[in-house]
């Protein structure tokens, strides 16, 4: 048995540049004490789910459901193409008119249905990536949507999206955020720490 | 070494990334702040993993061991 006690150095209790400035500009005692006792911003991902293929939307729940669990705020806005792995499972074709229609005959949506960007093979590809999933025991997009879900990952489908896909709010699963819309992406990801677009 | 006393286990041999982050995260949610909760873990990539998480989240690593093929981490709540 091999044992490692870690021995971290504990955090500075005083912000080493606030001291700095207070040093300059002689700012009284309690200010500073003010301004370190504020609480830290919690830190804040955006990630842009653009993609409905299986190895795009993949990490986007891996890294969405870990920011969770890191207490990272994870919001993710769900558009185009993203947007057809989070319609109902049981939903199998969706859209007012034909070409919407022809949309979801094509890619059938669902998280448990998704397509490889490559290798598809008509579907060989998935399933032997699915196989290889449980031979090594990585956890499926359905599970880790699941996950991401539960620990407060926000969905934000794209408005525009849904309105052109012919997708209701109720064609998409419960856990879909409100629809929402560009001006709306751009300020969460400028006002975020990180920003991805997958 | 002081004797630690673990409130939660979390079991996550055979689990890969990032469901021992996951459900470490889940878990240390559910015990009081200054708590401890152990890890097994066997994914090779925890060892990183964790210590990247407790700089994140801010809570404490306090114990690492590993006996070759079960990785152990020992981690107290904030």
């Amino acid at each position: 048995m091999n044992t490692t006690t870690l021995d971290r150095p504990v955090m500075p209790a005083i912000d080493p540049l606030a001291l700095a400035i207070a040093g300059i500009e002689d700012v009284p005692d309690d200010s500073i004490q003010a301004v370190l006792e504020r609480p830290a911003k919690t830190k804040e991902l955006v990630i842009v789910n653009w993609s409905g293929d299986l190895d795009k939307v993949w990490p986007v729940l891996i890294l969405s459901s870990t920011a969770a669990a890191s207490g990272v705020r994870c919001r993710v806005f769900v558009t185009f193409w993203g947007l057809l792995p989070f319609v109902k499972d049981q939903k199998r074709i969706v859209g007012d008119n034909w070409m919407q229609k022809m949309l979801t005959l094509m890619q059938r949506p669902g998280i448990d249905h998704l397509k490889l960007s490559k290798m598809n093979f008509l579907g060989m590809g998935p399933w032997m990536m699915d196989s290889l999933r449980k031979k090594y025991n990585v956890a499926s997009p359905r599970e880790l949507l699941e996950a991401a879900t539960a620990m407060g990952v926000e969905f934000i489908p794209c408005q525009m999206t849904m309105d052109m896909f012919g997708l209701k709010r109720e064609d998409l699963i419960d856990e879909m955020g409100e629809p929402a819309g560009a001006a709306t992406a751009i300020e969460i990801m400028t006002e975020a720490d990180a920003s991805l677009f997958i | 070494m002081a004797i630690i006393a673990i409130q939660e286990l979390v079991d996550a041999r055979g689990l890969s990334c990032p469901m021992p982050i996951v459900k470490t995260a889940q878990a240390i949610r559910t015990v009081p702040s200054g708590a401890f909760v152990e890890v097994l873990a066997t994914d090779p990539g925890s060892v990183k993993d964790f210590a990247a998480w407790a700089r994140t989240t801010g809570n404490e690593l306090v114990e690492q061991t590993s006996d070759g093929a079960v990785y152990r981490f020992v981690l107290r709540r904030k």
